[in-house]
């Protein structure tokens, strides 16, 4: 074997292990896939999640009210079927047949414990000493002009469902059918619920062809969240291959060496979600973004080493030896580099939202493979594949002397100019604002959006707050002076902008009570005793058909009473301080409501939104302090460490500056982009700064003599695990799931972002400060540093 | 010889012919159940009904009940409220029928009305609880269509279950399954099925007491909702037959002076 010819400082360690695996390379090859089968077998265990709730820790205090609530009346999961007559009238014979045959067919969805319509709304009215409770439209085929006017009129007079089950301009209708999931078998329980909806709506459209039926409701909505994780995983991982094969082939020397790499990243993805499985993570929407992150984030382990080989297997020397220098001298720097990667994604695990935290485990344990088998397989692989000797890029290293040569004469305009842009860039960051609008989760390619969009265009919002008012008394609710505030409350809600409709059980009341005196309208009031209230509230539950019950509105044991308002699309603050609003009122006019909570899953995502942020601060200063830390330590400059921070602590401002200009709002997913890019745009930072101080050290170079031994050295490689992460970061900005697209294309922007000012910027500051003006150019000893 | 022509007549018979056969024992069993308890004329008794919601929160409601048997009809009823306070006082007239609406009537002290309820509610929950009125009405043997699903043991007693298929169109029900006593050809268990045939409650009826010698009726009764996970029981005391009640008690002006 071959002596290592002496380049650069290596040690003997690294050396005597590079060469052990190129010794026996078929035994790591085997040794290699057993240790991932083993790993990858854990991966068998991943089950597709099919809940928005996914998102929140079990202690989470919003959820766990959302849930108190659920639990004192019923759940409100939901699938809304609207119906869009194209004739653009849903009162006519016609339609509603569609909405009747709609509404008793949804009986047979499974799990259903209610349907809503406006054909089975329970209408009262009063004949004589008769109470008649019974369907608005029982028997729509029989209906004639005036009685199509009178269901119209009735309807759109009806506070519950004018703007609800029914447009105010009388054009669109919706049948709501409220599911108990049993959540015992999480993975087919929705799909079958969405897959019956589905029948339906097929067979309900070949019968009336003159309906549009549109899927809805939060059913609907986790729906679309595991059709978003698998089909990310189905779509996204295979591309992100693709991408990372060809890039690797073209800028790494051949087919061959694409293949290995997407081996070797392969085997690490494979390893790093069997590891998922075993910890029982839900294969959640964000948690299938993992294999393209770690695909991206490793393959830069497995350029350096091939760049190194390519540098080294020269005519002379044998492809072993090239292999062995390659390896040995890069098993520290790459080691380093996936250090502060994996630093910066187990920083997730500060994040309040589990599919982030699993995301940044997983994926750093994909990182810490991927350099185990960067520095194992990938050796091993090289030294049995059929490889040809490299030729030498020329082109390549050409543009880069002509550009640090550019960057050197014009330093103080390069550096003056960087300046005056990122002024201007971050000057948009204001223009950013915390808007987690999770029905935007899902771009308009997908059917659940589009189903969304045409509903809140043409029929209600899609967001509802409920608030469950407690008289702390059994049978409290009957209370005259709490029912006039549960009105008042309903009348303030109504006023305001945001709300599209309120649900009060307090209208119920006094309908029935016009009904009991002979329909007069003077009577629309509430009850004057608590006793009549009592006994017009049984008399109304002791009339309603299967599946229609006051449960959703009223506790068992008549203490507690429950609003519903449908909301326009807000804003996560808008949104919270619309609740705010809304418990300040109560507070202030509602003495009778001794306690008062407002849910919903907006204000779940709303709050989960703002403190992630928060605390992906924390997590993102703790991964900064412990990577500028190791930095230092590993530059022993002071000087060279906060010359450091520039590069790396701009991109991410400057990437968030540019999403102020072209986007602005900042989700779940971009509270992790800062930490994340962080550990990995550190890696070209630390290349740089690491061979530009041997230059200066080792081979006593000048400042501009080390820029540009530095540029030749390293710029290419950076150049290549650039593009390579901005690749496989814009394949990941393809996904139709926002999180993940805006995840990505952020991310992809920050690395952009950074090679420019590790090209750029870092070299016309390390100019600056090492190499002043006032001094004498080319200077050849090592200088002391200005204090 | 006669097993072998039974085996080839079971063998050759199309399905159907064997199908009828369960449907036709199915109605037998059914009918000697209805049989068994004809002609105790009238009946009182005091009902607890306590209901719990999933997070086992209770409601407690108290009632007292007077029942007329009808020949040819669904039984009637009189419920008077007692607990909760305010609604002390409701009285609730009831004409069951096995196939048509029930005709119903409320009377409410604090309007001092009567007012009739023209409603399908049939299907609908008895006062928020779990049951509904066609859980707790009198069973007409036209109410359902019979088969009998097998004859097996539960909790130590023989019981024949019967699948029943509801007749009333609005019944919330695809069918109910029902595990009938062979002794006391009273249901042990009964399970209901919704409209999309999914298991959606059962009812565990429990500490029979026998009367007038013929009678059986049950004490307790726990019906579980499984979709939402609310639960009913109800506990009927003081049973009397025969106190000599009448059709006159049952009319709807007597509802009024009910205390």
């Amino acid at each position: 074997m071959p002596k290592p010819a002496g380049l650069g400082t290596h040690e003997p360690r690294a050396t005597a292990f590079a060469t052990a695996v190129v010794a026996r390379p078929w035994a790591v090859i085997a040794l290699a896939c057993l240790l991932i089968a083993a790993g990858a077998y854990g991966a068998l265990a991943l089950r597709v999640t099919n809940s928005y709730r996914v998102f929140f820790n079990p202690d989470n205090p919003e959820l766990l009210a959302f849930e108190a609530v659920e639990k004192t009346f019923t759940k409100n999961d939901n699938v809304m079927l609207v119906l869009e007559p194209l004739t653009g009238d849903a009162f006519t014979v016609a339609n509603l047949s569609a909405l009747h045959a709609l509404t008793e067919g949804a009986w047979k969805i499974p799990y259903t414990s209610r349907v809503d319509s406006l054909t089975n709304f329970q209408h009262t009215a009063a004949a004589g000493d008769e109470l008649t409770v019974r369907d608005l439209v029982a028997a729509p085929a029989t209906l004639d002009g005036p009685a199509l006017a009178a269901v119209r009129a009735t309807a759109l007079a009806e506070p519950i469902l004018a703007g609800n089950l029914v447009a105010r301009d009388g054009r669109t209708a919706a049948v709501n059918v409220v599911v108990q999931l049993p959540g015992r078998d999480e993975q087919h329980e929705v799909p079958a619920v969405m897959a019956a909806a589905a029948t339906l709506v097929q067979q309900i459209e070949a019968q009336y062809p003159a309906v549009r039926i549109h899927l809805t409701g939060v059913v609907a909505m986790d729906y679309a969240f595991s059709e978003a994780a698998l089909h990310d995983a189905q779509t996204l991982v295979p591309a992100g291959f693709a991408v990372v094969f060809a890039l690797v082939a073209v800028l790494m020397g051949g087919v061959v060496v694409g293949l290995s790499t997407a081996l070797v990243v392969g085997f690490a993805v494979a390893a790093a979600m069997g590891l998922a499985g075993y910890l029982g993570y839900p294969l959640s929407p964000v948690i299938s973004a993992a294999p393209v992150i770690i695909l991206t984030v490793t393959v830069a382990n497995c350029v350096h080493i091939l760049d190194s080989f390519r540098r080294h297997w020269v005519p002379g020397r044998t492809r072993n030896a090239a292999i062995i220098l390659a390896v040995s001298g890069n098993l520290r720097p790459i080691f380093l580099a996936s250090f502060t990667t994996v630093i910066g994604f187990l920083s997730f695990n500060f994040s309040e939202v589990p599919p982030f935290r699993q995301l940044g485990n997983i994926v750093a344990f994909g990182d810490l493979a991927s350099y185990a088998l960067a520095v194992t397989l990938l050796p091993a692989l090289l030294a049995v594949v059929p490889l040809r000797e490299p030729q030498p890029c020329n082109q390549l290293a050409a543009g880069f002397a002509r550009l640090v040569e550019f960057v050197i004469r014009h330093r103080r305009t390069v550096l003056l100019g960087s300046c005056v842009l990122m002024v201007a860039v971050l000057g948009n960051l204001p223009r950013n604002r915390l808007n987690d609008v999770f029905l935007h989760y899902f771009d308009q390619t997908t059917a659940f959006r589009r189903a969304a969009d045409f509903t809140l265009a043409h029929l209600t919002g899609l967001y509802h707050l409920q608030y469950a008012l407690g008289t702390g008394a059994a049978g409290g609710i009957s209370e005259p002076a709490f029912l006039g505030e549960v009105a008042a409350f309903s009348t303030w809600l109504r006023a305001q902008p945001e709300v599209l409709q309120v649900s009060s059980f307090s209208d119920t009341l006094q309908r029935l009570n016009q009904n009991l005196h002979g329909d007069d309208p003077h009577a629309y009031q509430l009850p004057a005793t608590r006793e009549l209230a009592a006994q017009y509230l049984l008399l109304y539950e002791m009339s309603l058909p299967f599946g229609l019950d006051l449960n959703n509105q009223i506790s068992v044991d008549k203490s507690l009473l429950r609003l519903v308002t449908a909301i326009q699309t807000l804003s996560s603050s808008q949104a919270i301080a619309f609740n705010e609003r809304a418990l300040d009122w109560l507070q202030s006019h509602a003495p009778h409501a001794k306690t008062a909570v407002g849910t919903g899953s907006i204000l779940m995502f709303s709050h989960i939104g703002q403190r992630n942020i928060h605390s992906m601060l924390v997590g993102t200063s703790v991964a900064l302090v412990l990577i500028s830390g190791l930095l230092l330590l590993l530059l022993r400059s002071i000087k060279l460490g906060l010359i450091s921070l520039a590069p790396n602590l701009l991109p991410p401002a400057l990437g968030f500056g540019l999403w102020g200009v072209f986007n602005g709002d900042i989700t779940l997913a971009l509270a992790v982009v800062t930490s994340m890019t962080l550990g990995i745009i550190i890696d070209d930072t630390v290349h740089f700064l690491v061979k530009y101080q041997r230059a200066r050290r080792t081979l006593g170079l000048s400042a501009e003599n080390a820029v540009r031994e530095t540029y030749r050295e390293v710029a290419p490689a950076m150049l290549c695990t650039s593009l390579i992460l901005i690749a496989g970061f814009a394949v990941l900005a393809l996904s139709h799931f926002e999180l993940n697209a805006g995840m990505g294309l952020l991310t992809a922007i920050v690395i952009g972002v950074a090679l420019l000012l590790d090209l750029a910027l870092l070299p016309t500051l390390l100019l600056f400060f090492e190499d002043p003006p006032d001094a004498p150019a080319g200077h050849l000893t090592h200088r002391t540093p200005p204090a | 010889m006669r097993l072998l022509v039974i085996l080839l007549t079971a063998l050759l018979l199309p399905e159907s012919a064997l199908a009828a056969s369960a449907e036709e024992l199915g109605l037998a069993i059914a009918a000697q159940a209805d049989a068994s308890d004809r002609g105790w004329g009238d009946l009182t008794a005091a009902l607890s009904m306590t209901l719990r919601n999933a997070n086992g929160l209770g409601s407690q409601r108290e009632l007292r009940v007077q029942i007329l048997e009808i020949t040819g009809d669904g039984d009637r009823s009189l419920t008077l409220f007692d607990a909760p306070r305010d609604i002390a006082g409701t009285a609730f007239l009831s004409y069951t029928h096995a196939l048509t609406p029930d005709d119903q009537w409320l009377y409410l002290p604090a309007l001092k009305r009567v007012k009739r309820i023209a409603s399908a509610n049939k299907s609908g929950p008895f006062m928020g609880s779990e049951f509904a009125y066609e859980d707790l009405t009198s069973s007409e043997l036209e109410k359902y269509r019979y088969t009998l699903l097998r004859t097996e043991t539960l909790e130590g007693r023989v019981v024949d279950v019967i699948e029943q298929r509801p007749q009333y169109a609005n019944s919330g029900y695809t069918r109910r399954v029902v595990w009938l006593d062979q002794a006391m050809h009273q249901a042990l268990k009964i399970e209901f099925y919704n409209r999309g045939n999914a298991l959606l409650k059962t009812l565990t009826l429990s500490d029979y007491v026998q009367y007038l010698g013929q009678y059986w009726r049950a004490s307790r009764l726990r019906m579980v909702n499984h979709q939402s996970g609310k639960e009913t029981d109800l506990t009927w005391r003081d049973y009397r037959f025969r106190t000599g009640l009448s059709l006159r008690d049952f009319d709807q002006n007597t509802l009024k002076r009910v205390r």
